[in-house]
């Protein structure tokens, strides 16, 4: 498999992360679902995200069947579906809210199947930086991951606390922008406590890899973010976030300000 | 990890799962492939089939079927094993294998309920903890099978998200198994689901179709010209299949449920009207709409009430080796009725449509063809629904 070329939209990913490295700054990652709570609701979530100071937006792209996702993304995604979100319509999303911080798109493999093969490159016109697909691990289907793997976006790997250390070098090596780690076993959702194998799981892959590595799955309390963040280059916050912006943007703003202190404490 | 051909059919399988379940695939993968090869599983597996299941199942001849349709019709009669479907024989199989590896706690789902059944048998059997999940409207559905079930010690999970049918209930399946990995066993209920199951489940199937071509030459001297089953997931049709594949000389045919109409868009006929996509592990036909959404499917069986299909169709279907048809809901409960009077023997809905598909098709029969019906399963976990529907007749 290539490693993908170094282009402008991918790097906008690196230089966030060289620019918080320079100030001992941890990355603050936030995923929504596009489309959620509806199309203009999305919107101003977005610029919650901004204003309350995200480092990257994770935006969802929504699936009927998240088999990855616990029940507060699965409702979301549901929702935005019903509101007859599409890829195209994350796209358009994308251009509308054009964010100031990089843009991660998250989504499953089928969605970017059905949008066809120039998927990547109008994600890239209509600003996307990145792409994670959760349902396409390392080595599941080689011809698609080089597709993923030479487009203009970054493309984000997972490793998981089961993945052995051999695979982990494997991951890192066919991904770029950043590694996406996730904390413990099981499907998207805020959890009261991080897994005490964390600290153990982040130091093995730190030892396959130059990438910066962000946790996600279960953080979702300024405590939480606080804590993972002395251990990783950066935390992922999501459901936590999806329910703020059920309530409204005032809500995300609010949570995202109480990560973002959090994290610079 | 194994290799890339061996995890697929032509292009179609695959492991599209997310990066936690990857080291337990290869652990299974690993097991299976041990475990098939040594005789002492074999032996202990074909005790069990023998002893518990009551195999091998008897291959019936269908005089009054056969003068009906113009043809000599044979059926094999999955009906008759223990629990009543052909399901019993995968979850045996893959019971075992979950002892053998040291798991003590199983997930399944389930649709008709036939599946999830067989898994508490089995669990019930050997000990081992169970959870079945099952959509809520297949619980309303299938009434008689969740009391079997929780007879047998197993936890129903009703499952409320989506559809709240199979393709939902699998999905909640999967989520459980990513979050307790290390110490459960997921035993998926047909020929689909990521590497390694597909060819797994077919495997543990495929004594079907082994038995039904010994039997065939033993009742009818010769081998069936038609190999005829029904496909929701696919595995009856892959079990009565696989041992018949090679036979070029002999037509193998799935029937889809077209439930309202292969036009209404309410069926589940993935290989007739869906295009190859990706749902819960690997890369099929699927009925979705054109950004890639898995389009609901229906069957009046909830069985076969599933957008997607094993791989492995996919494949016989693109190279041609199977032909995939379809008969209505109306047409499965007439098929139903036809085998109930004329033989005496009452099929599952979804055994009901690769009945009413042979009957349909009596056109097509010679004198001379023999034809070959897996009977799946026995119908009495539908008749509450079907009576409640007003279609038994007065």
């Amino acid at each position: 498999m290539a490693s993908p070329p170094a282009t402008t939209s991918s790097n906008s990913i690196t230089r966030r992360f060289d620019a918080l490295k320079k100030e001992s700054r941890r990355a603050l990652v936030c995923y929504v679902t596009a489309g959620h709570p509806d199309i203009g609701g999305s919107l101003e979530t977005l610029r919650a995200l901004e204003d309350g100071g995200a480092d990257i937006i994770e935006l969802g792209v929504p699936f009927s069947d998240p088999i990855a996702d616990g029940p507060v993304i699965q409702a979301s995604s549901q929702q935005a579906l019903e509101k007859g979100m599409t890829y195209d319509g994350v796209l358009a999303l994308l251009e509308r809210a054009k964010p100031r911080v990089p843009v991660v798109l998250f989504s499953y493999l089928n969605p970017i199947l059905a949008a066809g093969p120039d998927a990547l490159t109008r994600a890239a016109d209509a600003g996307a930086s990145g792409i994670l697909v959760t349902d396409i691990p390392v080595g599941a289907d080689p011809a698609r991951e080089e597709w993923l793997g030479a487009s203009p976006l970054a493309f984000i790997r997972l490793v998981a606390p089961t993945t052995p250390r051999a695979r982990m070098a494997e991951i890192a090596r066919h991904g770029s922008g950043f590694v996406y780690l996730i904390s413990r076993l099981g499907v998207t959702g805020v959890q009261q406590t991080t897994a005490a194998s964390l600290p153990e799981t982040i130091q093995r892959l730190r030892s396959t890899t130059t990438l910066p590595i962000c946790v996600g799955f279960g953080i979702a309390t300024p405590e939480q973010a606080r804590s993972v963040g002395k251990l990783a280059d950066g935390v992922v916050v999501g459901s936590a976030l999806v329910s703020a912006a059920e309530h409204g943007p005032e809500d995300v703003l609010k949570l995202t300000r109480s990560l973002r202190e959090a994290l610079d404490d | 990890m194994a290799s890339e051909t061996l995890h697929r059919f032509g292009a179609f399988g695959g492991q599209y799962v997310p990066e936690t379940l990857i080291p337990a695939l290869d652990e299974l993968d690993a097991a299976f492939d041990q475990a098939i090869r040594d005789p002492e599983f074999q032996r202990e597996l074909d005790r069990l089939l023998k002893e518990y299941v009551g195999r091998p199942s008897p291959l019936s001849t269908a005089p009054r079927l056969s003068q009906a349709v113009g043809c000599d019709v044979y059926l094999k009669r999955e009906d008759l094993n223990h629990t009543g479907a052909h399901k019993i024989n995968n979850a045996l199989g893959q019971g075992l294998l979950a002892k053998r590896m040291g798991k003590k706690r199983i997930i399944a789902e389930t649709g008709a309920g036939q599946h999830g059944v067989a898994s508490a048998t089995v669990c019930a059997r050997f000990g081992l903890d169970c959870t079945v999940y099952m959509g809520e409207e297949d619980m309303r559905r299938q009434e008689l099978n969740v009391y079997r079930m929780r007879l047998m010690g197993a936890k129903v999970v009703p499952v409320l998200s989506g559809t709240r049918t199979l393709k939902d209930a699998t999905s909640e399946a999967i989520r459980d198994w990513v979050t307790n990995v290390n110490d459960s066993y997921y035993i998926i209920g047909s020929v689909v689901g990521p590497a390694p199951y597909p060819r797994m489940v077919r495997d543990f199937q495929s004594v079907i179709g082994r038995e039904a071509k010994a039997q065939m030459l033993e009742t009818a001297g010769r081998a069936p010209s038609s190999v005829v089953a029904c496909v929701g997931g696919g595995s009856n049709a892959m079990g009565i299949f696989h041992a018949f594949v090679p036979d070029l000389a002999v037509e193998l045919v799935g029937v889809e449920a077209a439930g309202r109409g292969l036009d209404s868009g309410e069926h589940s006929a993935s290989l007739q009207r869906g295009v190859p996509g990706v749902l819960h592990g690997s890369l099929s036909y699927l009925l979705q709409d054109e950004s890639g959404q898995v389009h609901p499917a229906h069957s009046i069986s909830a069985g076969l009430d599933y957008p997607g299909v094993g791989p492995e169709h996919s494949y016989l279907k693109e190279t041609g080796r199977a032909l995939y048809v379809s008969v209505t809901d109306d047409e499965a409960v007439e098929g139903l009725g036809i085998l109930s009077r004329l033989e005496g023997i009452i099929p599952a809905l979804e055994t009901s449509h690769a009945v009413a598909w042979v009957v349909k098709e009596k056109e097509r029969w010679n004198k001379g063809d023999a034809v070959l019906i897996c009977i799946s399963g026995r119908g009495d976990k539908d008749l509450a629904q079907i009576s409640e529907m007003g279609l038994l007749p007065a």
